[in-house]
């Protein structure tokens, strides 16, 4: 993917130039590996600093929200389906935007690499489907398969699904995975044990909130645990209001999450917290044929009503 | 100074002694990272690691820590009367924190404990705390101590050094705490006259291993309004998704929030960490915000690292270089390039460039 | 060691409805243990915590004199949670307060000159306090001229009507009480806003006169310049600042303009002061 910066930089550039954009919003190379970072450019210089790789993670709808004027924005699968939910949502207009579309491989998940490694990673270097970790005397080549985030794994829409102009040729789409084998794991087990399970999981929460904060959906001017009147959630490190959040965050993305994973990506403590939005993501599948961002055109199915909605939760 | 050389097996005794007269604090590995946590009787600090992804901070000051309690019942005599909430001041002891992390300790106690305000609850705790500190033989790429007021062998803030020796360690007592905590641990082997001097070669081979660095120099000449107006805030800012990670992983953010809960007819007044990242840090009653937007709140954060602390205690910046907030930024805000852009700020050049312009 | 964020128990001892909308109400708080009052020294200008167990704390000015004893008072505009809840307490209710904190004016450098009182709105409060502990038979004669423009929406929304008209009827104490409008035949005062008040009442800028000014951020924008043109220096304008506080002692860490602290650098600063501030407040 990394053949995708020079095209990148060039229509950047070139919206820049003709003035149908009055940013661009992408990737720039971060100051460690596998931490690009969000960047706008407004002049060709700084577009020049415009880069595409496997650790462009993050998902830049997030930071569209509200925005005025033109923008130029580059998506991968994700990002796309996350602007067509903002265009839906009011948060973008959908004529403010030049999409430019990256047909993604998948990103590297920093949390799993590092993890493999007892020493320091100091640099990862990518070459085709292949990608080289080394370190102060280590050196390793893995086949980059085997290091993508869970939900890259798993993605069905690695191609844009709304674009203005393509940044390189579409890919095929995965049709051999199974997006929700996880969840199905924890509908697997008892009562006792799911509890257990999510407990477990959100232990080393610290409340610093960069799940909420890297969500594109995350846009509430007031989140509901920052309310003070009325306080809903208490501020401490009690687990009850840690799985208050948690919880209350997942079910107001019902219906609206792409699993981009930018909320695992971001926790600096490595929760996998796409375990709460993924099986919410099954239900919306399974109750209304529902995959969030893939038209414009269509509601979400949880602000719209129809007769033939399921209603055997009504008991 | 009197080194003394501890072995394998009398450093082993010597944890489980120190367990007997204090609550010790250690390295551990939890899931995928290094934790300081309390040691239970037979577990062992694991110093093989670079350093903890959380700082020790916690251990004298915690996320959430009560202050007081009350009861809301009307019944009682002392309703609505605060009681203060006892704090640690039984000894205890952190094993094996960096020097980074200990030199922050001294940087916080300036907030904490000052001539007009004791925090009793953080004063207590970090007076009847013994820092135990190992010397790092090597940095991380993300490691700058040695442009922040510190090294790999930095002294400050400790009460012990020690320095790993094939399966032992030297230790050097550098106060009466720290020579109390040797003594209860037992630990009183001589090291041997070229101590002193293998410690002083591994000490310059792993300050060169520091790679990366901070300009603060030229800080505390320039106006608080010339970098507070600089240009640069804004485009730097633009990543920053206001999370809490860089304020709560940081040995040297200290701010709180303080917050009232109750449950039936009692209640605590609590403390919790608090973060300048987030809008409601500075929301006034009103809905007035002083600091609005984004860039605002980023600029606070590193204006008080690197300038309003400068300026207030002429004791060098707010940061110890232990680069947990580059590491574990989700957007790669990295503390480096904005010092140095800070330090080389020219106010009169900017003016200059903007009014050729 | 103390622990400086412990409140005194105080009791409610009585609750006065100061405006027509009822949004602000002042109360008055008498120490429940023998000994706390003497610690609680105070200079007018300091402000106080009001802590209610189970809602929080909340900063609010002292708008009693220390020249009154056996109580402490403060006026308080129902804005937030605790401001609200407060509200609803009543006489013999107990609670707590933390104090004083923050600087008082100063009062040091204030003796011999003369002293320009600007207030608006709700903002005079510890004015209020500055007034009493300056007109106090006591203090007077360590003061030159004292003039005092307050101004407020409408007569009804004037603080301490009883004492202002008390105090307009005294000779040693030059009184511009103003209201930006009322039908009331009966209104005998002035009629207008403050700034205008100001440029037409306050005497003019000099070396040992000052101006206090505490009010709505909209009156202090407007009333500075009327200031410059009649000639005060920036560091003669004395002003008290609010801002979002906890600890209310410095440690906490929120209400910082710059490297300075509103709670235990100020609340008072002058305008010199601020002027190399960022305006963050």
């Amino acid at each position: 993917m990394t053949d995708y910066t020079d095209k990148i930089k060039e229509i950047a550039k070139r919206l820049l130039a003709e003035g149908k954009v009055d940013i661009v919003i992408g990737f720039r190379k971060g100051t460690l590996p596998m931490m690009n970072q969000p960047h706008v450019a407004a002049s060709a210089e700084s577009a020049d600093e415009l880069i595409w790789d496997s650790s462009c993670g993050l998902n830049l709808a997030n930071y569209l929200t509200d925005k005025k004027g033109k923008i130029g924005i580059i998506a991968k699968g994700c990002d796309s389906r996350n602007i067509v939910t903002h265009v839906i949502e009011n948060k973008i207009q959908r004529d403010q935007l030049y999409i430019i579309g990256v047909p993604c491989t998948g990103m590297i998940d920093h949390h799993k690499i590092k993890a493999m490694f007892d020493q320091e990673v100091r640099n990862v270097d990518e070459s085709g489907d292949q990608i080289t970790i080394s370190g102060d005397g280590f050196s390793k080549t893995v086949s980059k398969q085997e290091l993508l985030a869970e939900n890259c794994a798993v993605c069905t829409h690695r191609n844009p699904v709304i674009y203005d102009e393509l940044a390189g040729d579409l890919v095929t789409e995965q049709t051999n995975v199974d997006p929700y084998a996880s969840v199905k794991t924890v509908e697997a087990l008892s009562a006792d044990e799911k509890w257990r399970y999510f407990e477990d999981l959100i232990a080393p929460c610290i409340r610093c909130y960069a799940c909420r904060n890297a969500c594109p959906l995350c846009y509430c001017p007031t989140c509901f645990v920052d309310e003070s009147r009325p306080q809903w959630v208490g501020k401490s490190q009690d687990t009850v209001d840690i799985r208050t959040f948690h919880l209350l965050r997942a079910y107001h993305c019902a219906g609206r999450c792409t699993d981009c994973g930018a909320c695992e990506r971001a926790c600096p403590m490595g929760i996998k917290i796409r375990e709460f939005t993924k099986k919410l993501n099954k239900d919306c599948l399974e109750l209304y044929g529902w995959e969030a961002g893939l038209s414009i055109d269509q509601r979400p199915p949880l602000d719209t009503y129809k007769n033939n909605d399921p209603q055997d939760f009504i008991k | 100074m009197t080194l003394i050389k501890i072995d394998h097996q009398s450093w082993i005794d010597g944890i489980k002694k120190a367990k007997a007269a204090y609550r010790v604090f250690g390295p551990v590995k939890e899931k995928k990272d290094h934790e300081f946590k309390l040691l239970d009787e037979d577990r062992m600090p694991d110093l093989d690691c670079q350093n903890t992804r959380m700082s020790p901070k916690a251990i004298i000051y915690p996320q959430s820590q009560i202050m007081f309690n009350y009861s809301l019942d009307e019944s009682k005599d002392d309703c609505r009367i605060m009681k203060e909430v006892e704090n640690v001041s039984s000894p205890q002891a952190i094993i094996g924190i960096r020097p980074c992390d200990a030199l922050a300790f001294p940087i916080v106690r300036r907030n904490f404990d000052t001539p007009e305000y004791q925090d009793t609850y953080w004063v207590k705790a970090y007076e009847a705390t013994t820092f135990v500190g190992l010397a790092c033989s090597s940095a991380c790429g993300t490691c700058f101590c040695t442009s922040a007021g510190t090294g790999p062998f930095g002294e400050e803030g400790l009460d012990v050094l020690m320095v790993a020796d094939g399966d032992g360690f030297y230790a050097n007592p550098l106060t009466e705490k720290g020579r109390a905590f040797v003594k209860t641990a037992g630990w009183t082997g001589k090291a041997d006259s070229n101590a002193a001097e293998k410690i002083e070669q591994m000490k310059t081979a792993a300050e060169a291993s520091v790679t990366s660095s901070v300009a603060t120099d030229r800080l505390h000449d320039k106006t608080i309004l010339e970098l507070y107006n600089a240009p640069f805030w804004e485009q730097d800012a633009f990543a920053c998704i206001n999370c809490g990670t860089c304020t709560y992983i940081c040995p040297t953010c200290w701010c709180f929030d303080v917050q009232d809960e109750i449950s039936g007819k009692s209640g605590v007044r609590m403390r919790n960490w608090d973060s300048c990242m987030s809008p409601l840090f500075t929301l006034h009653a009103s809905g007035h915000n002083p600091r609005p937007q984004k860039h605002e709140r980023l600029r606070q954060r590193f204006m008080h690292k690197l300038k309003y602390y400068v300026d207030k205690y002429d004791n060098g910046i707010q940061c110890v270089g232990c680069g947990r907030c580059i590491r574990l930024c989700p957007v790669n805000i990295d503390i480096r390039s904005i010092c140095n852009k800070m330090n080389n700020f020219d106010a009169n050049a900017c003016v200059c460039k903007v009014t050729s312009a | 060691m103390q622990n400086p964020y412990l409140p005194y128990p105080v009791r409610i001892d009585e609750i006065i409805t100061e405006t027509e909308d009822k949004s602000l109400k002042t109360f008055k708080f008498v120490f429940l243990n023998p000994g706390d009052e003497e610690k609680f020294a105070y200079e007018s200008g300091q402000f106080g915590e009001l802590s209610i167990p189970g809602l929080g704390e909340i900063p609010i000015g002292i708008a009693s004199s220390p020249m009154e004893k056996g109580f402490i008072k403060f006026t308080v505009f129902k804005t937030g949670k605790v401001t609200s809840y407060l509200h609803a307490m009543r006489e013999g209710d107990i609670m707590g307060v933390r104090g004083p904190l923050g600087h008082p004016f100063p009062w040091k450098t204030l003796e011999g000159k003369n002293i320009v009182i600007i207030g608006g709105g709700f903002a005079f409060t510890t004015l209020r306090s500055s007034i009493v502990s300056i007109l106090d038979p006591a203090n007077r004669s360590k003061f030159k001229d004292i003039h005092v423009i307050y101004g407020a929406r409408t007569p009804g929304m004037l603080l301490y009507k009883e004492e202002l008209k008390a105090w307009a009827a005294r000779d040693d104490i030059h009184m511009n009480i103003t209201v930006d409008g009322t039908n009331d035949p009966d209104w005998k005062y002035l009629k207008g806003f403050v700034p205008t008040i100001t440029g037409e009442k306050a005497p003019p800028g000099a070396e040992d006169t000052y101006a206090i000014i505490c009010g709505p951020p909209v009156m202090i924008k407007f009333t500075q310049p009327v200031l410059d043109k009649l000639g005060y220096s920036h560091d003669n304008i004395i002003m008290s600042l609010e801002n979002r506080m906890k600890c209310g002692i410095g440690i906490c860490g929120r209400c910082n303009i710059g490297k300075d602290f509103v709670c235990k650098d100020g609340p008072v600063f002058t305008l010199s002061q601020l002027n190399a501030m960022p305006k963050e407040y």
